[in-house]
């Protein structure tokens, strides 16, 4: 059947559904550096001390998902050509649920208090779920799904698969519930939040951008055809082996190789991207470039990286390991990809929309600015540059914190101000214009 | 079998090559190089837009019985794509580089999203709809290139 109505711009939602979400991350973002700020070194022993697991969810629901969320609402009726049932009202609740979730998750780490955790359970809960089912619809309508709309519907049952056992986990700590085997099920959580959530977005997001604005060859048909799902599966497997058997060696043995499998893939498809935009036609400097290309060599390094620790327990036993890998993949991989992409996105958005308004209107007589008057080469350009001095002082930090934690939390406050300034700057150049462009008398 | 979707997307693929020489001229300040590619990318644009608008869109407004739809939001962003090509012409003039590669962003940003709906949905409709018709149109456009 034809859907020709899946062509229209009017499901586009308004400017405010994504631009709350965007504008939210970098708060969380700057409350985390000033937590590290605060609490210095202490923040940075293990991975499993309340205080950074708190700051870990202030990053990865405050700023990755919230910004991963806004994005998917935005950018389904364009590359699914289906757009996202009630997407305002979805909108707003994701965000308001996810906004208090993230808050009192906080709370719930530092005080370790049952109402709180049970709290902010549900608030996350019930925000995910809202967005999850609105999300999939619009996923599971479209008729002849690509690649990219494959892969972004694995990345919701990643989140899916996330949002559920990080509930488990938390109502196993906090003693709300009796659960066994909370150490195999924290690091099931963590791997499908990073690898499946996070890392199956970006994959099939990247099929179809990265050929698309750096005017790149095509990725092989075969990996466009293959990784998202043989990651998925080899996700699936590991899941299955050590949620059904955690303490028997034969499938320790097991499930290492499988996880090493999905691993790999994330090797090849950041060898590959960084391939593909050698190649690029379009040869202009471009500031989300430099945030993209920095993603995936560290998505590079920290694969070699895992595998090290995985089969050399020289590497792997060390006390700072795990601290390198989640700080690389969160802050060095997701946070530079999503940072990069917000400055595509939102001045983007600003015009369109002002556009729209301008031709509604018919109001020739106003100018609206291009997407480069809405933030700067140069001001993007030196929030780059401050995003990876703050990783660099960071990664510093997991092997000497007392040395540099305080300059990694300064960096990163510096670099995430920044970014916030820059968007509420594009943010009020937009309003400027909107409030000129009005219908003549 | 020339089709429609492979004639007007392997036309997409070659005015992007076109956009970006012109743009990567202008940003190294070769100015007579950079005007004569913005030219060459601005024609091979209007061509095809016409070629949409007075060819494969009738014929598939014809066929759905209407001319509300994706043929509208096609023609609306033409529009929107016009006017940008017109500002970038007057950049190109004033050999104003910063003017030219913030509007060269913005309308790269339009035109493939604009490129993938038509890619993705409007072109495989008409392969289905336009039959014989539509592979003579689209013979045309790879004859034209």
């Amino acid at each position: 059947m034809l859907n020709t109505a899946s062509l229209s711009l009017d499901q586009a939602p308004p400017i405010s559904i994504p631009f709350r979400f965007f504008l939210t991350a970098p708060l969380f973002a700057i409350a985390a550096g000033l937590e590290l700020l605060i609490f210095g070194s202490e923040m940075l022993i293990s991975r499993w001390s309340p205080f950074t697991l708190g700051l870990t969810h202030l990053i990865t629901l405050g700023v990755l998902s919230m910004v991963m969320c806004g994005a998917m609402l935005q950018m389904l009726p364009v590359i699914a050509g289906s757009p996202v049932p009630h997407v305002v009202l979805v909108g707003r609740l994701t965000h308001g649920l996810l906004l208090m979730g993230t808050i009192l998750l906080k709370i719930s780490f530092v005080t370790g208090s049952k109402p709180a955790t049970l709290l902010a359970l549900t608030t996350l809960g019930v925000g995910f779920l809202i967005f999850i089912v609105a999300v999939g619809i619009a996923l599971w309508r479209v008729v002849t799904p690509g690649a990219t709309i494959q892969g972004m519907k694995m990345a919701v049952i990643a989140l899916a698969a996330t949002v559920v056992l990080g509930i488990l986990v938390a109502v196993g700590y906090s003693g709300i519930g009796n659960l066994a085997h909370l150490t195999s099920l924290t690091n099931i959580h963590l791997s499908w939040g990073i690898l499946g959530w996070a890392g199956l977005l970006i994959l099939s997001v990247s099929f179809q951008l990265v050929p698309m604005f750096q005017v790149t060859p095509e990725f092989p048909f075969w990996v466009k055809r293959h990784l998202p799902y043989s990651i998925f599966i080899c996700l699936s497997a590991w899941l299955l082996l050590r949620l059904g058997f955690d303490q028997s060696s034969w499938i320790d043995s097991a499930a290492t190789p499988v996880l090493t499998l999905a691993v790999s893939g994330y090797l090849l498809f950041s060898m590959k991207t960084l391939q593909l935009q050698s190649k690029r036609k379009r040869r202009v400097p471009d500031v989300t470039l430099l945030f993209w290309r920095l993603g995936m060599i560290v998505l590079g390094l920290c694969v070699l990286l895992w595998v090290g620790g995985e089969f050399y327990s020289q590497i792997g036993d060390t006390q700072y390991f795990s601290l390198l890998l989640g700080i690389g993949l969160i802050q060095g991989v997701t946070l530079s990809i999503i940072n990069g992409m917000l400055y595509k996105i939102v001045p983007f958005l600003c015009w369109f929309h002002l556009q729209s308004r301008q031709m509604a209107f018919m109001c020739m007589t106003v100018k609206v600015p291009h997407m480069k008057e809405f933030v700067t080469d140069k001001s993007a350009k030196r929030q780059f540059y401050l995003h990876l001095l703050a990783l660099v002082s960071t990664v510093a930090a997991a092997v000497a914190p007392e040395l540099f934690v305080h300059p990694a939390a300064l960096l990163f406050i510096a670099s995430n101000s920044m970014l916030l300034a820059n968007l509420v700057l594009a943010v009020s150049r937009f309003r400027t214009t909107f409030k000129l462009l009005a219908p003549s008398a | 079998m020339t089709t429609v979707s492979t004639a007007m997307t392997a036309d997409h693929r070659r005015c992007d090559e076109i956009f970006s020489r012109a743009e990567e001229l202008v940003s190294s300040g070769n100015w007579p190089d950079g005007e004569e590619r913005f030219l060459a990318f601005r024609d091979a644009m209007l061509t095809h837009f016409s070629m949409e608008e007075d060819r494969l869109f009738p014929a598939f407004e014809q066929h759905m019985g209407h001319t509300m739809g994706p043929t509208q939001v096609m023609r609306m962003e033409h529009i929107q794509m016009r006017q940008l090509f017109s500002d970038m012409e007057q950049a190109v003039e004033a050999r104003d580089d910063a003017q030219y590669l913030g509007l060269s962003e913005t309308l790269m940003m339009i035109m493939q999203q604009h490129n993938m709906k038509e890619e993705r949905m409007l072109y495989p409709m008409m392969d289905q709809t336009l039959g014989k018709a539509g592979g003579e149109i689209a013979q045309l456009i790879t004859r034209q290139e």
